[in-house]
């Protein structure tokens, strides 16, 4: 429903839109010439079209409009192609999709072989005359086994007549699919039919159950026909594969092929077994003729004109099939661009850009889904609040020495078995956070989690990195020391140290805010430093004549003067950082963004993988926004000094 | 006895070929309290050095320079310095960039505030006391950072092509200013300017310096200082004795850059 409503308002905002544009070429003033960037300026009627176009595209090529629009016809082409499937084989055997009858094409492969074969020992130099000869006498004979299979008068009465059935039940099948009320199903069935289908639910995701539903609970394609033409087809299917298996059991072996074979089979396995040893060359060829041999056996060759009934019964029955898919087909071609819904034995599924590509409403309908705190993902939310106990954090802030140094011991057990507590061990109770205070409420979860490791990596470079790059840049010694140091890692791809840094630091938190900081560090040095030795020396100059000092210089002079660098520096090191982190939560861990993408991969969950990449996106333009603002703000000056 | 004595002053450069220029030698002056000296001279002759030693950012080669008859060996508050680009702190606004001597200096905040006002007052810039500074034209940075030297209250003033950057009109205007602030609050000025008509126009003293090496050339007493304070300075301009003046000065000047481009081509 939402995406038919959809499909319409951006169909109308295009149309709206372009009209609205020209109609403003119109009445515009046109001074500006051509090449002139005023004329670039403006157009947000042109932004919702260019927006509406990239939903357009994802709603038509992800079959969105097609579930949207016709949400059972998913369930008919299923249907269809089991039919399809099922016909395939037997299609095979004819020049309907191909250019020659199975038979004649298998005939000219073998003989091609047989030739390539026989050429190959004449041309040998590890074969002796005898065993040429004797090679190329079975060649012969098995070339001869060809005529014995096409020649119409040794084809048997009892093949004959098998033929003939499986061409009337092919007809009659025909027959019946063009009654309207084929598969003549009773009200007993048809109740129960519906009550599976209902039981199955429908294409994608419709049933979004928070309460019960894990999110790995959505069906691609629903394989019970839901419709009456659904069911035909589905009948038709399962009929085809009856006849299919018939007819592919059928074996075209008269007599004289039966004994001559048997001979050549014979003469085979004896001439193998007088060889010894040292002629293993002879016994690999006399093998490789066998072989062809059974195949000729097994394949299906008829005499040419053997199986023509046969083949006009089954372009009937096709005929029949697609005339009765009726506006089917055009919504296969118009509303599922590049693939349709292919089947593979009993089961059908997406083939093409619906499958990679998930519906905007499914995805949308997945990511509510995971928002809901009990859902979540792997039982972690995306982002939600717990209530933690502030002890907790002052036990964690306080550190656990304080009780140590304090005079006097902890508390001892009594004979009686009983704890005294005395001051030292009720200290090293605050100091752990063992106490009741008063709960706030923290966030958590996988978008909170990833949030933190940039946050904190980016905190500590920035912490670590300023000083140390401002140092470097008024400082010799500083700058030579510490240049190498820097010049070695930085360089290296910071995904190259992940797999180190993740292994000595643990999966957890510690390994990823680490390489997080090594990340950000080296281009906070590198800003910090720039912007230091970036300062006008006049206005250094002019500090000192105005009586401040050293220190006052640096941080009210210098420090100010490399700001811009500093927060410019900022901005590119989280996104370093945040392209960094995701990748880092691929290679290892159990909570974030990346590692949602990284398990749903797995499991070919393409909505939470493109929910991830969505979040990750948004994030992203989210810090950067933030921090341009931040820039805006605090360094006005930039560019104008 | 506040004056400034210079003696046997020597600078020597070695230039990263390992060349030895010879920028100041064995300069000698003496500049009395209160007087405006302004010192002219082709690039290179050694005057932005001389302004550096007097501010204390380069130590002299050999030779003393004295103020009070303390030997400068530093930068200190008592000698301000105005910049040819102002050298403000763009972050800063107007007022923050006026008090930051006295800022840093911990000062208290009323008074601090109510010596801002008075001195924005006097260089024309009141009411712009919250401004940004990124955001004042050429003329009124420089006033800015005028009010910023002054409000220390140095005993010597030290200008290196203050007005250097600014236009014509802007330019008459700031030189008006600056004989006004000489006139009223009796400092002792030092005025490196490239200008010939600007160091005639303001200088109570006038240098001209000469390079290779760096050393005064020729000294000047002049009068149109003393007039410009109750004339207009386009008057003075007008006058038959400056013009002459400055023909001599010119062809002084330029005889120096022709020796200069004859020696180097």
């Amino acid at each position: 429903m939402l995406t038919q409503i959809v499909t319409f308002l951006i169909f109308f905002a295009v149309v709206g839109c372009i009209l609205y544009g020209r109609r403003l070429i119109k009445t515009e003033k046109v001074d500006a010439v051509f090449g002139n960037p005023e004329r670039a300026l403006g157009g947000t009627h042109w932004v919702i079209v260019g927006s509406s176009f990239l939903l357009l595209i994802w709603l038509y090529y992800s079959w969105d409009i097609a579930k949207g629009f016709y949400p059972k016809s998913a369930n008919e082409l299923c249907q269809v192609a089991k039919v399809n499937d099922s016909l395939l084989g037997l299609k095979y055997q004819f020049p309907i999709e191909q250019r020659e009858l199975k038979s004649t094409s298998q005939i000219k492969q073998e003989n091609k072989n047989l030739k390539k074969i026989s050429i190959e020992i004449q041309n040998s130099n590890e074969l002796n005359n005898q065993q040429k000869t004797i090679l190329i006498g079975f060649i012969s004979k098995t070339t001869q086994l060809i005529p014995l299979l096409t020649n119409e008068d040794l084809i048997e009465n009892e093949t004959k007549q098998k033929i003939i059935e499986i061409t009337g039940r092919i007809n009659l099948l025909t027959e019946n699919f063009q009654k309207l009320d084929y598969p003549f199903e009773t009200e007993q069935e048809l109740n129960d039919r519906l009550k599976a289908v209902g039981e199955e639910g429908g294409w994608g995701i419709t049933k979004v159950n928070a309460g019960s539903g894990t999110i790995e609970n959505t069906i691609e394609v629903p394989l019970i026909p839901a419709t009456s033409r659904g069911l035909k087809f589905h009948t038709a299917a399962q009929e085809l594969n009856l006849i299919s298996d018939e007819f592919f059991k059928l074996r075209n072996h008269n007599p004289q092929f039966k004994n001559k074979i048997k001979d050549l089979k014979n003469e085979i396995k004896l001439y193998r077994k007088s060889l010894d040893d040292s002629q293993e060359v002879a016994s690999t060829y006399a093998k490789n003729i066998v072989k062809i041999a059974r195949r000729i056996e097994f394949a299906s060759i008829y005499p040419p004109n053997a199986l023509n009934k046969m083949q006009e019964a089954i372009i009937k029955f096709d005929n029949a099939q697609i005339q009765a898919q009726g506006g089917l087909r055009f919504i296969d071609i118009f509303l599922f661009p590049a693939g349709t819904i292919v089947a593979s034995g009993p089961s059908c599924s997406e083939q093409g850009s619906g499958r990679w590509l998930p519906k905007p409403s499914d995805t949308f309908n997945k990511f509510i889904l995971m928002s809901k705190p009990s859902v979540g993902y792997k039982d972690i939310p995306l982002l939600w609040i717990k209530m933690v106990d502030v002890s907790k954090t002052i036990g964690f802030i306080l550190p656990d020495w304080i009780a140590d140094i304090l005079p006097g011991e902890y508390p001892v057990h009594t004979t009686d078995g009983i704890v005294k507590q005395n001051f030292k061990g009720s200290v090293l109770k605050v100091v752990t956070g063992d106490f009741k205070l008063f709960k706030i409420p923290v966030p958590y979860g996988h978008i909170w989690d990833s949030f933190m490791r940039v946050f904190l990596g980016l905190v500590f470079g920035i912490i670590i990195g300023v000083p140390l790059g401002l140092f470097m840049g008024l400082n010799r010694f500083a700058k030579g020391f510490f240049d190498p140091l820097i010049e070695l890692y930085r360089p290296v791809p910071p995904l190259a140290w992940a797999p180190l840094i993740i292994s000595v630091l643990g999966i957890d938190n510690t390994g990823k805010v680490f390489l997080l900081f090594m990340v950000s560090l080296s281009i906070m040095i590198i800003s910090a430093r720039a912007g230091a030795s970036g300062t006008q020396l006049s206005k250094i100059h002019a500090a000192h004549s105005l009586g401040a000092s050293k220190k006052q210089i640096l941080r009210y002079v210098i420090f100010p003067n490399s700001l811009p660098e500093i927060l410019t520096g900022i901005r590119v090191a989280v996104g370093m950082c945040w392209g960094t982190l995701v990748a880092a939560e691929f290679l290892a861990g159990t909570t974030g963004i990346g590692f949602v993408e990284n398990v749903a991969k797995k499991y070919f969950q393409y909505e939470v993988i493109w929910i991830t990449i969505f979040i990750m996106g948004m994030l992203g333009l989210l810090f950067d926004v933030t921090l341009r603002k931040i820039i805006d703000k605090t360094i006005p000056w930039r560019g104008k000094g | 006895m506040s004056d400034l004595i210079s003696q046997n002053l020597n600078m020597v450069f070695k230039t990263p070929k390992g060349e030895t220029v010879h920028a100041l030698k064995d300069l000698n002056f003496t500049l009395k309290k209160g007087e405006l000296l302004t010192v002219l001279g082709p690039s290179g002759c050694g005057k932005t050095t001389l302004l550096n030693i007097t501010a204390g950012f380069i130590r002299p080669t050999s030779g003393t320079i004295t103020l009070n008859n303390k030997e400068i060996d530093g930068p200190g508050v008592e000698r301000g310095m105005v910049f040819q680009q102002g050298a403000l702190f763009e972050w800063l606004t107007v007022s923050e960039n006026v008090n930051f001597g006295l800022r840093m200096k911990k000062k208290d905040p009323i008074e601090t505030q109510k010596k801002v006002d008075e001195w924005l007052e006097i260089v024309g810039l009141k009411g712009f006391g919250n401004t940004p500074t990124y955001q004042l034209s050429g003329g009124m940075q420089q006033r800015v950072a005028l009010a910023r030297c002054l409000i220390n209250d140095p005993d010597l003033i030290l200008m290196d092509e203050p007005l250097g950057a600014l236009d014509a009109l802007t330019r008459e205007k700031m030189q008006s200013l600056v004989l006004k602030i000489w006139k009223e609050t009796g400092k002792t000025i030092i005025l490196i300017t490239h200008s010939v008509e600007e160091a005639l126009l303001l200088g109570e003293r006038l240098y001209v310096m000469a390079p290779r090496p760096g050393r005064i050339h020729k000294e000047y007493n002049l009068p149109f200082a003393s007039m410009g304070l109750k004339k207009d300075l386009r008057e003075i301009k007008k006058n038959k004795d400056f013009s002459a003046k400055r023909e001599e000065i010119l062809e002084m000047i330029w005889n120096m850059e022709e020796e200069i481009m004859g020696k180097e081509i």
